[in-house]
C-alpha cells in the first residue's frame, strides 16, 4: 500500500499540490493511524495533511477520486491468486465449447482473453502498466507510445499469431478472440489516459502554457482566449505577490545629524536616539492610455486586463481608453470585476478607427494635470492614425512633464513607420519604446515598469 | 521524532464526535477527523473559513471536552516575541539588584583585584536571567503547561510575517529557545489551533506544519443539529424553516453571507419573540440580526416573501 500512496503523492503533485517528503511523511503517518478501512476517512486525512488551500483541496479532492477509481495493481494481482484456484478449471471450460484441440495451441493471452476472466485480465493490465513505467507518463503525445508498450508487453505479438492462425482453422473462434482483443485494446487506451489525466496534468499545462505566453496576441484563437485571460490574470497575481508586499524599509544608511540633535535636545545633546537618513522611495504613479480601436481589438482585449490588475497593485493608476475620442476608465476598472468593466470599456469606446492626434488633444485638454514628475506614461497601440495629424508635440508636452513614457506596441519593430504608423514620430518622445506582442512580453514591460519605483 | 506520553490518547474519530457534542460543538467527519489526527500524529490544526463559522469555538470544545487549560493568544499587526513568547521582568531584576547590593559587596569583599572579584561573580552563573525573572506569555505559558493545555493562536493572518516565522519552532517541536536559558521543550505536547480568516496569504513553511482544516458554511441538515444544540427552546418547525431560509439566503450576492454565528443568534431571538413559524413579517424586522450591512439586507427584502413561502412548502412536504 505504500507504493500506491507514493503514486498518489506524485499524482497530487501533477495536480498542483505540492507535497514535499515531510508532508507525505505526515500523511503517511495520519493514514497509519486511522487506517484504510473507511474510504472517506482516508479522503479526509489525505486532504487534512496534504492540501493547503481550498484549491487545492478542490484538486486534490478530484485527483482522489479519480486515483481509487482506477483498479488498484497490488489488490487484483492478490485477488488474481485467489482466483487462481479456479482460473484453472474455468479455462479449459469455455473453450471447450469451441474446441479443445484449437485452444491448447493458444498463448497465454488469448487464453485468457477467451476464458473472459476479468480478475486475470485486470491484474495483467495493471502488471503490464507498472512494467511499462506507465506512472512516468507526460505528455499527451506519448499516449501511443504508452499503449503500445503495454500491448506487447502483455504479449500482442503472439496474441496476433494466433489470431491468423485460428483464422484458418477455426473462425468462430478467431472473431470471439477478434472482439475480445479489441476490447483489451481499449482497456489499455483507458488506462494510459487514466494515467495521463493522473500524472501528466502539470507537465501537459506547462508546455501549454509556454507555447501560449509565446504566441501573437493578436493571433490568439477564440478557444485559446479563456486560457490567454487565466494566463493574464496569473501574471498579474504574480506582479502583485512581487511588488504590492510592503517591504520594511532598511534602517542602514547614513546618520540623520540634524534629526539626531534635534531629537536629544532634551538630553543636553548627547545622542541617545538617533536618527538615520532614509532613502526617500516615489510612489509609483502611472498614467496608462489605451488605444482601443479596431486595428488593436484582439490586443486590446488582454491590454485592459493587465491594466485592471494594475490597479490592483498599485495605488495611483489613472488609465484612458481612446479609438476616436479620449475617456478616463479608471472608475469603471476600479469597480467592476474584469470582465464586466472590459465589455463596458469596449461599449463606450471600443471598435472605432482610431485618431491619435485628437485623442492626445482630449488628454491634454482635460487631464494633464494628473501627469506629474513622478508619473509614468504608458501609451498601449499600434500608432496607426489612419493618416490623421499624429499631433506628436502633445506627447513631447506629456514627456517633459512626466518621469517617464514607456510605449507598448503589439506590432513588430519592421512595421514601425510603414503605412500609416507613426510610430517613428512619437517614438522620439518616448524614454523606453517596446514590441509587446506575447504575453511573456507584457509581462516584462509590466514588470520594469513597477520594478523602477523600487 | 520523540515520542512524548501524550496523557489520554484518543480513542476514535468517532469519540471525538461524541465528546465535542457532549460540549456543544457539533463537528462535521472533517473536523472530527482532524481533531483526531492533530492528537495522533501531533501536528497543530490551522483552521480556516469565514468568519463565524466556529473556528474559535472549536478550540473552547476541545478545551472543555478534554478537562484542558485554555491559552489564548490573539494576534494583531505588530504583535511581537515580547508579547508572544516571554519578557524579562526589568523591574524586579533593578529591584533584586537594589537589595542585593550589599550582599554583593559583602560576597566580593573578600577579593583583592578586579580580576578576582569578576571570576567569583562569575561563580555565581547569572542570577539575573534565570526563570525566576522571566515573566511567561501565552506561547511560553503553554509550553509550561504540566498536562498540557488548548493554545489557540487567533487570526494568525492579522498578525506580521516575522511573527509567523517566530510560531515555526514552536510548531514543529513544540519548543522554544530563549538565549540566556537555552532551549525549553513542552513537557506534554499542547494541542495547537491556529485560525485564519485568509486576509493574506499564510507562508508556506507555517502551512507545512499544520492539518489545514477548512470550515465553510455547514450542510442543512448539519446546520439544523447545531441550532438544536445551541438553541434549546427552539421547535422543530421553526428550526427546519430557519435554516432552509438561511440556506437561501447564502444563495444571494451579498456583501456578507449570514454564517452559523448569525444563524444561532437568529434563533435566539425568534425564541425570544415566541414565533412558533418562520413569517413574513418578523422576518423583515428581525433581518437586521441576519445581515450587517445596509445594502446586504436592501438586496433580501425582495426576496424575503418568496424565501419564506418556499420554506413553509417544503416544510408540508418534508
Amino acid at each position: 500500500m505504500q507504493e500506491n500512496l507514493h503514486r498518489f503523492f506524485r499524482a497530487a503533485r501533477g495536480v498542483g499540490v505540492h507535497v514535499s517528503p515531510a508532508e507525505s511523511i505526515d500523511a503517511m503517518r495520519a493514514v497509519a493511524s486511522v487506517g484504510f478501512a473507511d474510504r472517506n476517512v482516508l479522503r479526509d486525512s489525505l486532504l487534512l495533511t496534504l492540501a493547503k488551500s481550498e484549491d487545492e483541496k478542490k484538486a486534490l479532492g478530484s485527483c482522489f477520486d479519480l486515483f481509487f477509481a482506477q483498479v488498484e495493481p497490488t489488490q487484483p494481482e492478490g485477488g488474481g491468486e485467489a482466483d487462481a484456484g479456479e482460473s484453472p478449471n474455468a479455462v479449459p471450460q469455455s473453450p471447450a465449447g469451441a474446441g479443445d484441440t484449437a485452444s491448447q495451441s493458444l498463448g497465454a493471452l488469448a487464453q485468457m482473453l477467451l476464458a473472459q476472466n476479468r480478475t486475470e485480465i485486470s491484474a495483467a493490465l495493471a502488471n503490464a502498466s507498472s512494467a511499462a513505467g506507465l506512472s512516468d507518463i507526460r505528455y499527451f503525445t506519448q499516449r501511443g507510445l504508452f499503449a503500445s508498450r503495454m500491448l506487447d508487453l502483455m504479449g500482442i505479438q503472439r496474441l496476433r499469431d494466433d489470431l491468423d492462425a485460428l483464422n484458418e482453422s477455426n473462425p468462430a473462434l478467431a472473431e470471439r478472440l477478434q472482439a475480445a482483443t479489441e476490447d483489451l485494446r481499449t482497456a489499455v487506451r483507458e488506462a494510459v489516459s487514466q494515467a495521463l489525466a493522473l500524472y501528466g496534468r502539470e507537465e501537459t499545462e506547462n508546455l501549454r502554457h509556454e507555447i501560449l505566453r509565446n504566441a501573437p496576441l493578436s493571433r490568439i484563437e477564440p478557444r485559446q482566449v479563456a486560457q490567454m485571460r487565466a494566463l493574464i490574470r496569473q501574471i498579474a497575481r504574480r506582479l502583485r505577490e512581487r511588488y504590492s508586499k510592503p517591504r520594511k524599509r532598511q534602517r542602514r544608511g547614513h546618520l540623520d545629524v540634524r534629526r539626531t540633535l534635534r531629537r536629544n535636545a532634551a538630553w543636553g545633546g548627547v545622542p541617545f536616539l538617533t536618527a538615520w537618513k532614509r532613502r526617500h522611495r516615489d510612489r509609483p504613479k502611472i498614467v496608462a492610455l489605451c488605444d482601443v480601436s479596431g486595428s488593436v481589438a484582439r490586443v486590446s482585449d488582454f491590454f485592459l486586463l493587465l491594466i485592471h490588475s494594475l490597479h490592483e497593485v498599485v495605488d495611483d493608476v489613472r488609465s484612458f481608453a481612446f479609438s476616436g475620442h479620449l475617456i478616463e476608465v479608471s472608475e469603471i476598472l476600479d469597480s467592476k470585476p474584469a470582465e464586466e468593466a472590459m465589455a463596458d470599456i469596449m461599449d463606450k469606446v471600443g471598435f472605432g478607427s482610431s485618431d491619435y492626434g485628437s485623442s492626445l488633444v482630449d488628454f491634454e485638454k482635460e487631464f494633464m494635470a494628473s501627469v506629474t514628475p513622478q508619473t509614468t506614461v504608458i501609451v498601449l497601440g499600434d500608432a496607426r492614425s489612419n493618416n490623421l495629424d499624429p499631433r506628436a508635440e502633445i506627447l513631447k508636452r506629456i514627456a517633459e512633464r512626466a518621469k517617464r513614457v514607456v510605449w507598448l506596441n503589439p506590432e513588430g519593430r519592421m512595421t514601425w513607420g510603414w503605412g500609416d504608423s507613426e510610430m517613428p514620430r512619437y517614438q522620439t518622445f518616448c524614454n523606453v519604446v517596446r514590441q509587446c506582442a506575447t504575453a511573456q512580453q507584457l509581462e516584462r514591460a509590466v514588470s520594469d515598469i513597477v520594478a523602477t519605483y523600487r | 521524532m520523540a515520542e512524548r506520553p501524550s496523557s489520554h490518547a484518543i480513542a476514535s474519530i468517532e469519540a471525538v464526535e461524541s465528546g465535542l457534542a457532549a460540549q456543544g460543538y457539533i463537528a462535521s467527519r472533517q473536523i472530527a477527523t482532524a481533531v483526531y489526527l492533530s492528537q495522533a500524529i501531533e501536528k497543530p490544526i490551522l483552521v480556516e473559513g469565514p468568519a463565524g463559522v466556529g473556528k474559535t469555538e472549536l478550540a473552547k470544545a476541545i478545551a472543555a471536552w478534554r478537562g484542558l487549560k485554555m491559552i489564548r493568544l490573539q494576534c494583531y499587526e505588530g504583535l511581537d516575541e515580547a508579547k508572544a513568547l516571554y519578557e524579562w521582568k526589568y523591574a524586579k531584576q533593578l529591584l533584586y539588584t537594589q537589595i542585593l547590593k550589599d550582599k554583593l559587596g559583602e560576597v566580593l569583599g573578600g577579593a583583592q583585584t578586579l580580576h578576582a572579584a569578576l571570576d567569583q561573580l562569575h561563580g555565581f552563573g547569572d542570577v539575573f536571567f534565570s526563570k525566576e525573572f522571566v515573566e511567561p506569555r501565552p506561547l511560553l505559558q503553554a509550553l509550561l503547561a504540566p498536562e498540557g493545555c488548548v493554545l489557540l493562536i487567533d487570526e494568525i493572518d492579522k498578525s506580521d510575517a516575522e511573527f509567523e516565522s517566530l510560531l515555526l519552532e514552536i510548531l514543529s517541536d513544540f519548543q522554544v529557545t530563549i538565549p540566556e536559558l537555552g532551549t525549553i521543550a513542552a513537557t506534554s505536547a499542547p494541542t495547537v489551533i491556529l485560525t485564519s480568516n485568509s486576509e493574506r496569504n499564510l507562508g508556506d513553511a507555517l502551512k507545512r506544519r499544520c492539518l489545514h482544516l477548512h470550515i465553510g458554511f455547514p450542510e442543512q441538515k448539519l446546520e439544523e443539529r447545531i441550532v438544536e444544540s445551541r438553541v434549546p427552546g427552539i421547535s422543530q418547525i421553526l428550526r427546519r424553516q430557519l435554516v432552509a431560509f438561511i440556506h437561501d439566503i447564502r444563495t444571494l450576492d451579498l456583501k456578507k453571507q449570514p454564517s452559523v454565528s448569525e444563524t444561532i443568534d437568529w434563533a435566539r431571538v425568534l425564541v425570544l419573540l415566541q414565533a412558533s413559524e418562520l413569517g413574513h413579517e418578523v422576518v423583515k424586522d428581525t433581518l437586521n440580526v441576519l445581515l450587517k450591512y445596509e445594502a446586504d439586507i436592501e438586496v433580501a427584502l425582495p426576496q424575503v416573501t418568496s424565501f419564506v413561502a418556499k420554506t413553509q412548502r417544503q416544510n408540508i412536504f418534508g
